[in-house]
């Protein structure tokens, strides 16, 4: 039995469960009641995998970064998670929910997204099923992530703004919310990352997993074996992370690191790092650690990635953090800045802003000679553009002086 | 007895519950609100903890609670607004609020509280049933506090069945598959839902509450279950007239 995976009631050690109001817990009892019958059910398995090799372009490929490498000292890979269709690794999820949403006969798809990339993964899935679609964004978001915004209702979705709290992904996750409690019946709520009531942190784990499956050979045929020595992933809610974590759990030996986003600085009020910050306590329905003043009120998150602007962290990941099998780092906006624009130049890959979060982490690590690490590089910069441009004019500016 | 208990067998029917956010619109109006509550005939009270992430109220509370955050609410503002007045109010007060705001204020400490201002009953809409077996029903028992459970038209049978037998106080039937909100109406499909909550006779006293907002609901669902409680319709009457007129808010509803 693994130390690492969800116990039959819900838990990743004290973490997780299914804290929902009466009106959700028939829908959340439908789903786990069904889900692994449905994942592990041939039919689920061969469209599912038939899928991701055919129209998501997997497997991804595990990529040698001779440059980064040499800079930093170290084997340094990248899992190329970027290169999925729709531009990062969330599309593995929904592609998988999407099938069990239809098994279940669902015909109206819900989802929350912080940097877009979810919706337009969610929205793309609901296109090819021909599925109603409405994805629920964050007001200040919807503007941070306009190219997203555009490919979401190209794709044929409705964008609803969150208007309430920071107007990002915590809000946009409660109106989504409440819409389900509003439409029980017919509507599947397609949740992006580890988080939620169980079920949904072990289903989408489940369904990244295959990020860490094809690692494992991947490394095999490129190194002789199946096991890096670290694993760095950045993580918001840690979907991406769970992904490249999942089949490495048990494997004590290889270091687990997660990084999550200072924002301005751990203690500087704007920031999203949650298990720096946060305490126990109850967000979207499960038990997990998450950052909130003494009364328990959520306090406001901050990062310039929409993707980790998250106050909470997936059940999984507050157990690999309390448990102390995950190392847990973060990264400044500048530093992350700075990250994507390393690899820019060293590798001719523009990284989502993320994702950069992991890589910045980099700098910051005593690493050996010998050292083989992963980076789950989860998405591609396409998306933050106008982010990098900005920071762009400042360098220039800068040498300008 | 509870003094929630004493009531339901004084008065079977038509019972009326308001619920209020604290603190809102201004920080110093809880006090007002209970008090004209009372006076107007109102028969409990559900005294609203707001919280930062309602998830199962709709906007009109969300909104209130946010104002009344921001207004300086908290947990101990609001026990000290109860303590000040614990000795004029009579009728029974109910504290709703969220399982992390229990959590995070320390369970045992937030009963201790509770049972030193008056409120002997609870509602956590998000408080799973299993951790309340397990945990919380025997700490609440030890400060006098009961919890209430919701049901709602897709609940069935046997988890409705396990609920009456947990109950001590009363059971909140959502009375729509909607979130709270005032919708004028209430329809046949709710009409068939009370009734066949009823055809189970069921020893707790229902109460339903979601949508209910005037004399004309008010009477509909008074004709089914036990009682009903008004929420949304009130905050966003105290939101828009002040807490000056309640009585003429109530009397347009129980008449």
């Amino acid at each position: 039995m693994s130390k690492f995976q969800v116990d039959e009631h819900g838990y990743y050690g004290q973490f997780g469960g299914a804290y929902i109001p009466e009106l959700l817990y028939p829908n959340v009892k439908e789903l786990e009641d069904n889900y692994l019958e449905i994942i592990n059910s041939e039919a689920f398995q061969k469209e599912y995998l038939y899928l991701l090799k055919q129209y998501v372009g997997r497997p991804t490929p595990l990529y040698l970064a001779p440059n980064l490498s040499k800079k930093y000292g170290a084997h340094i890979y990248l899992k190329r998670e970027d290169l999925n269709h729709t531009g990062a690794h969330k599309v593995n999820n929904t592609i998988g929910q999407i099938l069990i949403a239809k098994h279940l006969g669902k015909k109206r798809i819900i989802a929350e997204t912080g940097a877009g990339q979810h919706g337009v993964a969610t929205a793309t899935v609901c296109a090819l099923m021909n599925l109603e679609c409405i994805v629920f964004m964050g007001e200040v978001d919807i503007k941070r992530q306009a190219p997203n915004v555009a490919r979401m209702k190209m794709l044929g979705a409705k964008v609803v703004a969150a208007t309430s709290g920071s107007k990002t992904l915590k809000d946009a996750t409660n109106e989504a919310i409440r819409d389900w409690i509003q439409h029980p019946e017919e509507t599947y709520y397609l949740i992006g990352s580890v988080v939620g009531p169980h079920p949904y942190p072990d289903m989408v784990a489940r369904l990244q997993a295959i990020i860490s499956e094809e690692m494992k050979w991947q490394l095999k045929e490129q190194t002789g074996k199946e096991n890096p020595d670290t694993i760095i992933a950045c993580v918001g809610g840690g979907s991406n992370a769970a992904g490249a974590f999942y089949h490495y759990m048990d494997d004590e030996e290889v270091a687990l690191v997660a990084v999550e986003a200072a924002g301005l600085g751990i203690n500087s009020g704007e920031s999203a790092a949650t298990s720096q910050l946060g305490q126990v306590g109850v967000i979207h329905g499960s038990k997990t650690i998450l950052m909130q003043d003494e009364y328990g009120q959520i306090t406001e998150p901050y990062s310039i990635s929409a993707g980790l602007d998250y106050p909470g962290v997936g059940p999984l990941h507050a157990h690999l953090f309390e448990s102390g099998r995950g190392t847990f780092m973060n990264a400044t906006d500048q530093e992350a800045l700075d990250a994507a624009f390393e690899l820019t130049e060293l590798e001719g890959i523009i990284p989502a802003l993320e994702s950069s979060h992991a890589l910045a982490v980099l700098g910051k690590m005593d690493l050996k000679k010998d050292q083989v690490i992963v980076i789950n590089l989860s998405g591609r910069g396409d998306k933050d553009l106008e982010t990098y441009i900005n920071e762009l004019e400042k360098r220039e500016a800068r040498n300008h002086e | 007895m509870s003094k929630i208990n004493q009531l339901f067998k004084e008065k079977p029917n038509r019972l009326c519950s308001v619920y209020f956010t604290s603190g809102y619109p201004n920080l110093n109006d809880t006090t007002t609100v209970i008090k004209g509550l009372e006076a107007a005939g109102v028969d409990f009270l559900e005294v609203g903890l707001p919280y930062s992430d309602p998830m199962a109220d709709g906007p009109t509370i969300q909104e209130s609670s946010s104002v009344a955050l921001k207004n300086g609410i908290n947990l101990d503002v609001i026990f000290n607004q109860l303590e000040e007045i614990k000795d004029e109010v009579n009728i029974p007060l109910i504290a709703m609020g969220y399982f992390n705001q229990v959590v995070r204020y320390g369970a045992e400490r937030f009963c201790q509280k509770c049972q030193s201002v008056g409120i002997e009953t609870l509602v956590l809409p998000d408080m799973p049933m299993i951790e309340y077996e397990n945990t919380y029903k025997a700490m609440f028992a030890k400060y006098g506090l009961s919890n209430v459970f919701l049901i709602t038209p897709q609940t069935s049978e046997e988890r409705i069945r396990k609920i009456d037998e947990m109950t001590d106080a009363f059971i909140y039937v959502v009375a729509s598959s909607s979130i709270t909100g005032a919708k004028g109406t209430i329809s046949n499909a709710q009409i068939d839902y009370f009734n066949r909550i009823k055809s189970y006779n069921l020893k707790s006293t229902l109460i339903a509450g979601f949508g209910i907002s005037s004399k004309d609901t008010f009477d509909t669902v008074c004709n089914h279950v036990n009682g009903a409680i008004i929420g949304s319709a009130f905050v966003k009457y105290i939101g828009a007239n002040g807490v000056d007129n309640i009585d003429a808010f109530v009397k347009d509803i129980i008449g």
